[in-house]
């Protein structure tokens, strides 16, 4: 039976209900009981943290972090964990982590995020966690039977020094785990950059590991291996898959999500639907070379590549826009020895002709940026290429090089002669920045929206976490095509302000 | 007619389920799985509030969870410092929907991730200094804050830091409570232990130390409602309909003030027993303030709370009581009316928290659904002791059950409505299983009182009678299913 539709009134909730006199009375009863600041005091202080004066204080902070846009270590260890077959992350140490690792990216992803935890207590904290890891690998390849299990660490393991080889190799010997069963591992302590640093360190584990395993000779494989590092849209995945078969390469994405979070409502739920099959992952040491999207998010990767493996190794810089595309084409095309086709052309034009419609919107903004060190430099120079203005750039975890790295890319153009770089700030810093040098846009993830909303300045969603708006994950933001949603969202944005302030005068059919 | 397996088949489901385990896990957990009896006894109870056994995947949070994300969190005007890395205020912010009237970041500090930051140097040589200099920058630059809290992540114990030296020098120092709660993560085996830590620094830091200009014996506080989606403030509406005076609110829009006065109430209304019993009985050993535990979900329930905490007070309040359930009739109906003909006979599985699991029973019962399976992910003995007799005999009952359990109990019982927290929502979906988020009312509500059923009814009958879920099974594929028709 499907039941009908009921045509009846509808049902206020608390998006309604709340602004209804009776809950208004109530509130105000309320604050009999709460010892509550006047409202011209209230209204006097929110004036003042706008000011010069507050900016002044905020930035004179030395201890207190406000709304950081950075997450920590194993969060992005999971990610990286994810981007392989039939694996299971496993996290060593306290067990909240991993729910709320789990549920992070559940909310970004809206897709199960399997992982789970040796789930250390206070005994642990006292003998080690030895037992917790033997028992967690046991249990959690009987029951999920993954094909490998990706080890990370939170901080309560770290700050006890617990040694995961040891602690696997004790494993093996009491047979939880057989003798070859691969448990690629990183020591991944939260109180250490940030989660693109625990991406990056389980990354180079599980890729050192599974060349190591890999005793075949080594045999030119004809392959390009490409390290797209964290990305937060299974699309920008998707549209690396398409840009590779289109240049027309052999190509092996290593750490490849997409259909992790992707999966399909078909009646049955899969926990392992995707990642870089561990075949290819092992093989990758024979590609022809290496090139990384991120430099920032995979750096110990690259660098462990540069050394270990034969092949040449490139890092493009996330390729976003038309000329960070271009170089990564380049990169790509360079390493495959091959010259770059003709359908490449085509899709990079398709961008042209997508900013020809649309630059004259964006010409001179004026924009506010904030979040991971490689997608600010790779949004920078995405906006400077239409001609507008980046303001402020914060990046919560992007130190003294992606100030440099983000400086070099607005010297480059006139546009960029406004631009203030602010490694290491949060998004409270950005909040006085805001209020004292206004914006005409503010691009970056959903815990933007609070600032957006202060400053009364319009927001565009793009990086990580996007919680509270549908299907952005599945989009891509990089590639020629990548950047077009990219353009549409940010000219749509200025389109649809207009919209929301004209006159009747201006209030254009046609934009 | 009778949905609910008998204990026997049920007993062989769990059987069944266990048998993918290792033999010693097998035995464990078996423990924590019941066919339920109505009557209680030894032969339904389930072990609760032991550790979860490791890379079983739980759904288990942590101390920390338990006291930043549920007690103390909610408190609108204190700023609450996740002390220690990043990651525990980041993956806490703003996603447990504790709404409240005031002005972020001037006046209130809710939606706001305020932390440490620990870097490696602060585990090296100590945290202590950077707290004292967080509690003197957070007073700089948010003076009309009238407290903090220090919640405690894992390194924090671990390294030696006298966080109470700190609070009680910073607290003088800035003329404000400051309150060091030691909920490190790793402590105990859920977010259990942190709700209890939580209770015991207000318990010493804060309860008591309030006045109230004028009392009445009317004055109630309401206890253990964290406003997810406004639910205290349906609640609140209830209370001051029956003619009783709400003195103090915890913590959903809670103020220090209220965590304050509380000790002046006649009486003590908890909602979420499970987080915040523990101060309810200090208030009564301390104060000799009695609790009465109440439950606002659904229409009988409801009437049977406000019938319960009319009992204690005098004829006045008897009649106002009287007068609002009279009121509230026409609405109910309505409800009942609109949603039960398109929700009878639905069957529903439920993992929640610490209250819900029992608590909601009565709201599905009144739409006519049943419940075959419920439990809880950190619950005590007393919780299921109060849960057996709401269910009937042979529902499963799982405590802190594994993502495998879940899952393999929900491909066997076939519910029509699967209600837990986000990290299992996906899971049901690619099942194609109807879901819904019963931790943050899947950014709905207010679930509670009169308004909050008509909304949770319509969630229900969106979340079951949506046509997506009808368009699954692609039209090519031979189709012999007669469940997906069901």
């Amino acid at each position: 039976m499907t039941a009908e539709p009921i045509a009846q009134t509808p049902i206020p909730d608390h998006n309604e209900l709340f602004s209804q006199e009776v809950y208004l009375e109530q509130a105000a009863r309320k604050r009999e009981f709460e010892n509550p600041c006047g409202s011209d005091e209230v209204a006097r202080v929110a004036d003042w943290t706008k000011s010069w004066e507050y900016r002044e204080k905020n930035f004179a902070r030395e201890a207190l972090t406000i709304n950081p846009a950075k997450a920590c270590q194993p969060l992005g260890a999971v990610l990286a964990s994810l981007g392989f077959a039939k694996t299971l992350p496993l996290v060593h140490g306290s067990q909240g982590c991993v729910a709320y690792f789990r549920s992070h990216f559940a909310r970004h992803f809206k897709e199960p995020v399997p992982a789970v935890s040796s789930s250390m207590t206070e005994d642990a904290a006292v003998f080690g966690g030895l037992n917790n890891l033997v028992e967690a690998l046991q249990n959690a390849t009987t029951l999920y039977k993954p094909e490998m299990v990706a080890v990370s660490t939170t901080c309560m393991a770290e700050v006890i020094g617990d040694d995961l080889f040891n602690f696997i190799g004790a494993a093996r010997e009491k047979e939880a785990i057989s003798e070859d069963f691969p448990v690629p591992f990183a020591h991944t302590p939260s109180f250490v950059g940030s989660h693109l640093t625990g991406y990056d360190a389980m990354l180079k584990s599980i890729l050192g590991y599974l060349a190591e395993r890999n005793t075949a000779e080594r045999t030119p494989n004809g392959k390009v291996n490409v390290v797209p590092g964290f990305l937060p849209s299974v699309g920008d995945l998707r549209e690396l898959h398409r840009l590779l078969s289109l240049i027309g390469v052999d190509y092996t994405i290593l750490g490849d999500h997409s259909d992790t979070f992707d999966a399909p409502v078909n009646g049955e739920y899969d926990m392992y639907p995707g990642g870089t099959s561990l075949e290819a992952a092992g093989d990758a040491v024979n590609a022809l070379g290496t090139v990384f999207l991120q430099g920032d998010s995979t750096k110990r990767t690259s660098d462990f590549v540069g050394a270990e493996w034969s092949g040449k190794t490139a890092t493009t810089g996330l390729p976003v826009g038309v000329k960070a595309t271009d170089r990564f084409v380049q990169a790509v095309a360079e390493v495959a020895g091959i010259t770059v086709p003709e359908a490449i052309t085509t899709d990079r034009g398709r961008l042209l002709d997508a900013m020809s419609d649309s630059y004259a919107y964006l010409h001179g903004k004026r924009v506010a940026v904030a979040g991971d060190p490689d997608l600010v430099v790779g949004l920078l120079e995405f906006m400077l290429e239409l001609g507008m203005e980046p303001v402020h750039v914060v990046s919560t975890n992007g130190k003294e090089d992606f100030k440099q790295q983000a400086e070099a890319v607005l010297a480059a153009s006139p546009f960029g002669s406004s631009a203030t770089v602010w490694p290491g700030k949060d998004l409270w810093h950005l909040r006085s920045l805001m209020f004292t040098e206004p914006v005409d846009l503010v691009i970056g993830s959903t815990y933007l929206k609070y600032v957006a909303r202060d400053t009364n300045t319009p927001l565009v969603r793009v990086g990580f976490p996007i919680f509270d708006r549908h299907h952005l994950h599945r989009l891509p933001t990089i590639g020629y095509a990548g950047s077009i949603e990219l353009l549409s969202r940010l000219v749509n944005t200025v389109l649809d302000e207009l919209d929301r302030n004209a006159s009747d005068i201006s209030y254009d059919v046609v934009r | 007619m009778t949905i609910t397996p008998s204990r026997e088949t049920t007993e062989a489901i769990i059987a069944d389920v266990l048998a993918a385990y290792p033999p010693k896990t097998a035995k464990f957990r078996s423990k924590h799985l019941a066919a339920n009896a109505p009557e209680g006894g030894k032969e339904c109870e389930v072990k609760s509030n032991i550790k979860s056994r490791p890379g079983v995947m739980t759904v288990r949070g942590c101390a920390y969870a338990g006291s930043k994300g549920v007690v103390w969190g909610p408190v609108k005007d204190v700023v609450h410092i996740s002390h220690g890395p990043v990651g525990c205020g980041q993956y806490s912010w703003g996603t447990r929907r504790n709404y409240f009237n005031g002005t972020l970041g001037v006046d209130s500090f809710v939606a706001m991730q305020v932390t440490t930051d620990f870097q490696e140097r602060d585990i090296v040589f100590g945290g202590d200094k950077k707290l004292a200099q967080t509690c003197k920058e957070i007073a700089e630059l948010f003076p009309l804050a009238k407290g903090i809290s220090i919640q405690s992540e894992c390194p924090i114990g671990l390294i030696g830091d006298d966080i109470d030296a700190v609070s009680r020098d910073s607290g003088k120092a800035l003329n404000i409570p400051v309150v060091p709660v030691k909920c490190e993560g790793f402590r105990g085996v859920s977010q259990s232990l942190g709700h209890h830590i939580a209770n015991d620094a207000i318990r010493d830091w804060v309860l008591g130390t309030g006045e109230l200009e004028t009392e009445t014996p009317y004055d109630v506080a309401l206890i253990g409602d964290y406003n997810i989606g406004g639910d205290a403030w349906a609640s609140r509406k209830i209370l001051e309909d029956m003619g009783l005076r709400v003195i103090s609110q915890w913590s959903g829009d809670g103020t220090i003030n209220e965590l304050a006065n509380a000790h002046k109430a006649k009486l003590n209304l908890i909602h979420c027993y499970r987080s915040m019993n523990y101060i309810c009985t200090t208030m009564e050993e301390k104060y000799g303030i009695p609790f009465i535990e109440y439950n606002f979900f659904g229409p009988t329930k409801i009437v049977e709370s406000m019938r319960a905490i009319a009992a204690a007070f005098d004829e006045t309040i008897k009649a106002k009581t009287e007068a609002a359930i009279a009121r509230y009739e026409e609405s109910f109906e309505a409800t009942r009316t609109r949603f039960r003909p398109r929700l009878e006979g639905k069957t529903v599985m439920l993992l929640v928290g610490g209250l819900r699991p029992r608590h909601t029973i009565g709201a599905y019962e009144d739409l006519g659904m049943e419940i075959v399976g419920t439990g809880y992910e950190f619950a005590h003995k007393d919780d299921y002791s109060r849960t057996n007799p709401e269910l009937k005999a042979g529902v499963v009952l799982y405590d802190d059950p594994t993502a495998w359990e879940l899952e393999e109990f929900a491909r066997r019982l076939k519910p029509d409505l699967m209600g837990a927290g986000v990290k299992e929502k996906y899971v049901f979906h690619k099942m194609g299983l109807p879901f819904r988020q019963m931790h943050s009312w899947d950014y709905s509500g207010p679930y509670h009182g009169v308004e909050g059923f008509a909304i949770f009814a319509r969630d229900m009958d969106i979340a079951i009678n949506n046509p997506t879920w009808s368009l699954i099974t692609p039209p090519w594929a031979a189709s012999t299913s007669e469940e997906g028709a069901a």
